[in-house]
């Protein structure tokens, strides 16, 4: 805990510089549009025109409309919107329909959070289940490890995006409505790696001498797996969850956007691209990763419990 | 039923000379460390077009593999044109400015213990988070073409990078930096000739993590527009008009790049970190 203390000031001056730098950045990236919304409006811009406006550039626009700036600042439509505005829409979609007892309606990001989560879920227990498996396999099947182990490297070399629309057309064909089904194989296929690598090298954890052990108390093989090496693989199993449920996560949001999904934060991300609505965007991809961040911290949680639980060291 | 019965009985075939081979007296050789993997892809192939054959599976559902070798080899063409504009313009241009930049920062960062200390969790952060959403945004700010892809990639490789880095940066022991310091070495050569060199195990581990993101990323940004070739255009226009066989074999090409991808970075990284216990 005194190690986390020492790093809370660092984080917080860090997190404020990069808010500095996107309000910054937030003028240069939206003078175009805001000169051309003045230009709209009956002000005297130079020069005249968006097409004269093209070739010179945004720090000579900017000094000559300084008076136009501040308007960068306060668009429905931003190129880049400032973090003000995008805080607003977070709490315009989700706090503040809550409220309002609307936290369900198509409109709320708290639903297509909910959306989303669910997929990430299904295909976390999906991916997870599959790699202690095939860890387990791993680690008692000379066979299992010469032949999958290899495969189950290549298959994360492979970007899974290029299937996503596949999977979604073939489930379909296969008259599968479920449109969580494809996404939650998406996700398994990203999070089952970290869990089988960690979950063979957790099961490998325990010594020589302690397996010796066990078998002069003439313990089984079933005996050895559940008293030795499955509480030896425990902290290695959290930390390759952690690691899992965020990959979960970025599986179900890709198998969202190319896929023509209408709900969940990844199609909110597509329909925003689609309508020209950046705020929208922004506010999804927002959501997204306070989701990703409080998945993880939860799983942290838990494992600090069952480890302090079992005796261990967290 | 009778190309699946084949296939399965082919199947359990190889799985049992995978035992034979596994367990034989050749166990400890190279050849057999090969080939057990390779048989076992083979079998995987041959199951899939033993199904497809023997139940009659739609060709728009699930085309066979000999069907997806065979437009392979008619449309190379195509593919080497994608094949350009997504890999060698996208990703691996978008590779090459995020690693720079992300070296540098890990650099310039690692002179202050507060920034580091500040950066690593953020770094940590947003490395796991589903960044690859920010296609739509980048393809608005930079167009259609590559420029718009190699942005996402550099977004999505920079983290990555850069944490590991940064780790890596620090991994050299206080020994080791004195023994520098007693050669009277200032902060350029010990940077150069001793925590780089010590660092390069991590930063590995951060580029071969950006490997298969930069592809992710230079494909799935092509589903929100791009120029009318690239892998991800042809994926998304093949799965719409239904020639899934193409699709396939564009599937397959990125498998083929991810893994050469992958494996040139770890043949590198052998070459590079000789010296780490890892590699002997």
């Amino acid at each position: 805990m005194v190690h986390a203390m020492r790093s809370v000031i660092p984080v917080l001056t860090v997190l404020g510089v990069l808010v500095a730098i996107w309000y910054l950045a937030v003028a240069p990236m939206n003078i175009r549009v805001a000169l051309d919304q003045a230009e709209r409006g009956g002000a005297t811009i130079v020069p005249e025109g968006s097409v004269e406006r093209r070739a010179v550039s945004v720090w000579h626009l900017m000094a000559n409309n300084a008076s136009h700036v501040k308007a960068g600042y306060d668009l429905d439509r931003p190129r880049l919107p400032t973090p003000a505005q995008v805080g607003q829409e977070l709490w315009k979609t989700t706090g503040a329909m809550a409220l309002k007892g609307r936290a369900w309606s198509k409109r709320s990001l708290i639903y297509h959070g909910w959306i989303t989560l669910q997929s990430t879920l299904w295909g976390f227990v999906l991916g997870t289940s599959l790699g202690i498996i095939g860890a387990v396999a791993i680690v008692y099947s000379r066979v299992a490890d010469m032949s999958l182990m290899p495969w189950a490297i290549i298959s994360q070399t492979i970007p899974i995006v290029a299937l996503a629309p596949m999977i979604i057309v073939v489930s379909s064909q296969l008259g599968v409505e479920n449109r969580g089904l494809p996404k939650a194989i998406i996700s398994a296929y990203l999070c089952y790696f970290p869990v089988l690598v960690g979950m063979v090298k957790g099961l490998r954890a325990p010594e020589v001498s302690q397996l010796d052990l066990l078998k002069t108390y003439d313990a089984t093989g079933l005996q050895s797996f559940l008293k030795l090496r499955l509480p030896a693989s425990v902290p290695y199993l959290f930390t390759s969850l952690k690691v899992g449920i965020a990959a979960a996560l970025v599986g179900t949001i890709v198998g969202e956007l190319p896929t023509g999904a209408i709900s969940g934060l990844g199609a909110r991300i597509l329909i925003g691209d689609q309508f020209g609505t950046p705020l929208a965007i922004w506010s999804a991809l927002f959501a997204a990763a306070i989701l990703a961040g409080l998945l993880v911290t939860l799983l942290d949680l838990t494992q600090r419990l069952a480890v302090g639980r079992m005796g261990m060291q967290p | 039923m009778n190309a699946l019965g084949l296939a399965i009985v082919i199947w359990i075939a190889a799985w049992g000379l995978n035992i034979w081979l596994a367990n034989g007296p050749w166990r400890e050789s190279k050849a057999v460390r090969i080939a057990v993997p390779v048989l076992f892809g083979l079998t995987l192939l041959v199951l899939w077009e033993g199904i497809v054959r023997g139940l009659n599976v739609s060709q728009v559902i699930l085309p066979p593999p000999s069907l997806v070798a065979q437009t392979f080899a008619a449309s190379t063409d195509i593919l080497w044109v994608d094949f350009v504009q997504t890999v060698l313009k996208g990703a691996l241009r978008g590779f090459a400015i995020g690693f720079v930049a992300a070296v540098i920062c890990a650099i310039a960062i690692d002179r202050s213990a507060f920034l580091t200390r500040g950066l690593l969790p953020i770094g940590n952060f947003f490395a796991a988070l589903p960044i690859v959403g920010v296609a739509p945004i980048m393809v608005n700010w930079f167009g259609f073409d590559w420029q718009s892809k190699a942005a996402v990639v550099v977004v999505m490789v920079f983290f990555p990078i850069l944490v590991n880095t940064v780790q890596g940066l620090r991994a050299t022991d206080a020994m080791q930096r004195d023994l520098m310091r007693t050669y009277a070495a200032n902060y350029m050569q010990t940077l150069i000739k001793l925590r780089l060199p010590a660092a390069m195990p991590f930063v590995f581990n951060g580029l071969k993590i950006a490997t298969t993101l930069a592809l992710i990323g230079a494909i799935v940004a092509e589903y929100f527009g791009s120029p009318t070739r690239g892998m991800g255009f042809r994926i998304s226009t093949g799965v719409g008009s239904l020639s899934i066989d193409l699709v396939w074999a564009e599937i397959a090409v990125a498998a083929l790049v991810g893994t050469a991808f992958y494996g040139l970075v770890a043949v590198i990284e052998k070459r590079v970190t000789f010296w780490h216990p890892s590699q002997r």
